[in-house]
C-alpha cells in the first residue's frame, strides 16, 4: 500500500499534518461496506447509505468517526475516514477529485457505480470527466 | 497447456475451502480486518476505490477456451459483465462482493485457475512471452520453465513473507517480449557454445518509484540449475533485503546499495554452498512438464493464402489488420493473431463477457483451443491457419475486437488509474482514450510506425510508463491532475528507463504535448524506417524539449 496515499485519505481534523485541529472544515464520514465492498456514507442517524445525498455533513467529525469505529468492530464496514465536502449550488460535493470519483463511479464508465444508481453527488454529476475545464 | 494433477487440484480446492472459512469468520466478526487482510491479499482480493477487486492469475498468460468462458461467466454472474486484463497477464474483476469470492474461487478451481499469490510479499504470477511456443524467432518455449517456477514458488514456506513482492519473467526468443529486464528476476533462454539451452539471468529490474533495468548476473545458467539458482537469489534477498522501509525493500534496491559484484558473489556463494544438488531439475521432469506444452499438430500449409490475398486487395481495413495484428507463426501457413483490446476511444485491457466468449469460441474453432494474454493488455490467438484469417477477422469485427492497431501508437498500456485504484493520484484511462482518438489506427498511426505509449496513474508504475517510448505518469498537484512525460524508455532486449523531458502537463494539455513530441519525431526522423525509439536515441531529448517548452504555447510550464 502507498502510505502517502493512506496518510492523505485518512487525514481528519484531529490528524491534520500540522498537528493543529481545524474544525471549520465540513466533512462527511465514508467507508466500504464489509460484505460487498460498496462505498457507503454515514447518515444523520449514524447508519450507512449508498446514497451520497444522505450523508451527514459535520463541522466536527469526531463523533461520526467514533460511531464508525464501533461499526468497524461490529463488522459492518471497513476503512472509515472523513472527507472534505463543500457546498456547490446548494448541494454538498467532495472537494478532492479522488473522492468525487469514489462517490460517483468511474469517469470512463458512466453506466457503473453510484452514477448509474442515481446515488452520485448532484454537484459532481458531471465532475469526473475527461473533458477539460469542467468544474467540480 | 498444463493440466492440474491430483496434487494441484487438491491443493487449490483446499485453498478455496480455507478462504471460504476465513470469509465466513470475517463476516461473522471472528476476524478483524487486520487479521483478515493478509488472507484476502494472498488470495488476490484487494479493497479498491469503489469496491473489492479480485486479481486472477493467468499463469504465463496462457488460457484455454474453457477457462476464458469461465471468466466470462464469472463476469456476468458475480461482477458487472466485464474484466480487465493487466500488464501482469492477469485478469481483474472490479466489483466482486466479499461474500461471493469463495464461490468465484471455487468456479475458478473447476477450470484449474486461482488467485493465489497475485498479491502480497511473495513470488507473483510468473510471466512469459505471449508468443511462447509459436514465435518464429524462438529458441525454446519459456512456459515449461515458468510452470516449474510456478509450482516451486506456490506457497513456498521460505519465500511467502519476503521483504516485498517478487516478480519473475521468462523469455525464449532473442526479441524480448516479456520485459524481463523490468523484473526482479528476468530469465532469457540462450544457447551456449556447446549448443545446450540455458538461461541468461538478470536480477534487480523493476519500475515503481525507483526504476532500474535488471543487471545480468549469469551469462549462462544450465537448465538443471534453474531452481537452485533462483533459490540462491531469493535467499540472499530474503536475508539482506530491507524490511525497514517498504519503498526500499525490492531486490533492485539491494542490488543498488550492495553493488552488482557483491550481490552476484553472494548469490554464487549461496548457490555453491548448496551445491545445487537438492534442487537440481531432473531432465525427465523438465520433459514431463514440457510435454504439456507440446505444440498442436499443425501440418505445414502454403506460406500464402489466396483467400487472404484476395480479401486484402479489396478490403483496406482487413489489409490494415493483417499488417499490424498478424505475425508469422513458426509453422508455415499459420499466423499469430493479436486481438487488440484497445478500441479507439476505449478502455485499454477491458473486455466484456460477450467479447470473452467470442474470443473463446474463436480459440476453439481456429486456434487449437489456445489463447494468450499479453503484458500489453491484448489477447492472442496463437495458432490460426492463414486460410482462416478472414473468418477470424470477421468474427472479431462483429464483436468490436478487430481494431488494427497492434504495436501502433494507439495500442496504449494504461493502468486503471484513479477511475478504479485506491493508490492512484490521477486518471490514466481518459488520457489513453483521448490519445487513441487523436492518433487513431489509420494512415497517420501507420505513418508514425511502432510507438509504445505507456501510462501510469501513480508512481507505482503499473502502466510501465518508465519503459514506454513515450511514458506518461499521472500525479496530483494542488488538487489537480498533472502528467509527467518521459521519453526513450524501452522494455525490449535494449531495455532503458525513459528520461523525464521537463515540467508536467495538465490533463488538458498532455495530449497536445504528445502530439508535439510525435510531430517532432516525424520531422526529424531519417525516413520511415527509423522508429521513434531509434530517432530519440540518436537525437537525444534536446529537440523534443525545445518543441515542448520553447515553441509550444500549449505547455503549462
Amino acid at each position: 500500500m502507498n502510505c502517502d496515499a493512506l496518510r492523505w485519505r485518512r487525514r481528519t481534523p484531529t490528524e491534520a499534518p500540522s498537528g493543529e485541529r481545524d474544525i471549520r472544515l465540513t466533512q462527511i464520514v465514508t467507508a466500504n461496506r464489509l460484505v460487498d465492498g460498496i462505498v457507503v456514507f454515514q447518515d444523520a442517524s449514524g447508519g450507512w447509505s449508498e446514497d451520497f445525498a444522505r450523508a451527514a455533513a459535520h463541522e466536527d467529525v469526531r463523533d461520526g468517526l467514533a460511531r464508525a469505529s464501533r461499526d468497524v468492530a461490529a463488522s459492518l464496514i471497513v476503512d472509515p475516514y472523513a472527507i472534505e465536502v463543500e457546498l456547490r449550488n446548494g448541494h454538498y460535493a467532495p472537494k478532492a477529485l479522488r473522492e468525487a470519483i469514489r462517490a460517483t463511479g468511474p469517469s470512463v464508465r458512466r453506466d457503473l457505480g453510484k452514477q448509474a444508481e442515481g446515488f452520485a453527488p448532484i454537484a459532481a454529476a458531471h465532475a469526473p470527466t475527461e473533458k477539460p475545464h469542467v468544474s467540480l | 497447456m498444463y493440466r492440474y494433477d491430483e496434487f494441484d487440484a487438491a491443493f487449490v480446492a483446499a485453498r478455496v475451502d480455507q478462504f471460504r472459512d476465513q470469509v465466513d469468520r470475517r463476516l461473522a466478526g471472528e476476524l478483524t480486518e487486520d487479521q483478515f487482510r493478509p488472507h484476502r491479499l494472498m488470495n488476490g482480493l484487494y479493497l479498491q476505490l469503489h469496491s473489492y477487486m479480485l486479481r486472477i492469475a493467468v499463469p504465463y498468460g496462457t488460457l484455454s477456451a474453457r477457462q476464458m468462458r469461465k471468466l466470462a461467466d464469472i463476469a456476468r454472474k458475480y461482477d458487472r459483465g466485464y474484466g480487465h486484463f493487466t500488464t501482469r497477464q492477469n485478469l481483474q474483476f472490479n466489483w466482486p462482493a466479499l461474500k461471493d469470492v469463495p464461490d468465484i474461487l471455487a468456479e475458478l478451481a473447476s477450470v484449474e485457475m486461482h488467485a493465489i499469490q497475485t498479491s502480497g510479499n511473495c513470488i507473483r504470477n510468473v510471466t512469459a512471452d505471449h508468443y511462447a511456443g509459436v514465435a518464429a524467432d524462438e529458441l525454446a518455449d519459456p512456459r515449461p520453465f515458468a510452470e516449474i517456477l510456478r509450482q516451486w514458488s506456490s506457497l513456498h514456506p521460505e519465500f511467502s513473507f519476503l521483504p516485498r513482492k517478487f516478480k519473475i519473467a521468462v523469455n525464449g526468443a532473442p526479441n524480448d517480449r516479456a520485459v524481463i529486464q523490468a523484473h526482479d528476476i528476468g530469465l532469457q533462454i540462450v544457447r551456449n557454445e556447446q549448443g545446450e539451452l540455458g538461461f541468461a539471468v538478470y536480477v534487480g529490474g523493476g519500475l515503481g518509484r525507483t526504476p532500474f533495468v535488471g543487471r545480468k548476473v549469469r551469462d549462462f545458467l544450465p537448465q538443471r540449475d534453474l531452481l537452485a539458482y533462483a533459490e540462491a537469489i531469493l535467499r540472499v534477498y530474503n536475508l539482506e533485503g530491507r524490511r525497514d522501509n517498504k519503498y526500499k525493500a525490492r531486490i533492485k534496491i539491494l542490488l543498488h546499495e550492495k553493488g552488482l559484484e557483491a550481490l552476484r558473489d553472494a548469490v554464487e556463494a549461496e548457490f555453491s554452498a548448496r551445491g545445487g544438488a537438492s534442487l537440481e531439475l531432473p531432465a525427465e521432469e523438465v520433459a514431463r512438464i514440457a510435454a504439456y506444452f507440446a505444440p498442436p499438430p499443425l501440418a505445414p500449409r502454403p506460406a500464402t493464402s489466396e483467400r487472404v490475398e484476395r480479401r486484402r486487395g479489396k478490403d483496406a481495413q482487413f489489409a490494415k489488420f493483417c499488417e499490424s495484428n498478424v505475425v508469422p507463426h513458426k509453422v508455415p501457413g499459420y499466423a499469430i493473431v493479436t486481438v487488440s483490446l484497445k478500441p479507439i476511444g476505449g478502455v485499454p485491457g477491458d473486455a466484456s463477457a460477450d467479447q470473452m466468449d467470442a474470443v473463446a469460441d474463436l480459440a476453439e474453432d481456429y486456434s487449437h483451443d489456445e489463447l494468450r494474454v499479453s503484458h500489453e493488455q491484448n489477447l492472442i490467438l496463437p495458432n490460426v491457419a492463414l486460410d482462416d484469417l478472414t473468418a477470424v477477422y470477421d468474427r472479431l469485427a462483429s464483436v468490436g475486437l478487430a481494431t488494427p492497431n497492434a504495436g501502433l501508437i494507439s495500442d496504449i498500456i494504461a493502468c486503471p488509474g484513479l477511475d478504479y485504484c485506491a493508490l492512484a493520484t490521477a486518471r490514466s484511462i481518459p488520457i489513453a482514450q483521448r490519445l487513441s482518438e487523436r492518433f487513431g489506427d489509420g494512415a497517420r498511426a501507420r505513418a508514425i510506425g511502432p510507438l509504445k505509449i505507456k501510462i501510469s496513474g501513480c508512481i507505482n508504475a503499473c502502466g510501465h510508463h518508465h519503459v514506454g517510448h513515450i511514458g506518461i505518469l499521472g500525479l496530483e498537484r494542488a488538487g489537480e491532475e498533472t502528467y509527467q512525460i518521459t521519453l526513450g524508455g524501452s522494455g525490449d532486449e535494449t531495455a532503458s528507463i525513459g528520461q523525464i523531458i521537463g515540467p508536467g502537463f495538465s490533463s488538458e494539455t498532455v495530449v497536445g504535448a504528445v502530439e508535439t513530441i510525435v510531430d517532432t519525431y516525424m520531422a526529424r526522423r531519417n525516413g520511415p524506417e527509423e522508429t521513434f525509439l531509434d530517432a530519440y536515441r540518436r537525437l537525444g531529448p534536446a529537440p523534443f524539449k525545445e518543441a515542448l517548452y520553447l515553441r509550444n504555447a500549449g505547455a503549462d510550464i
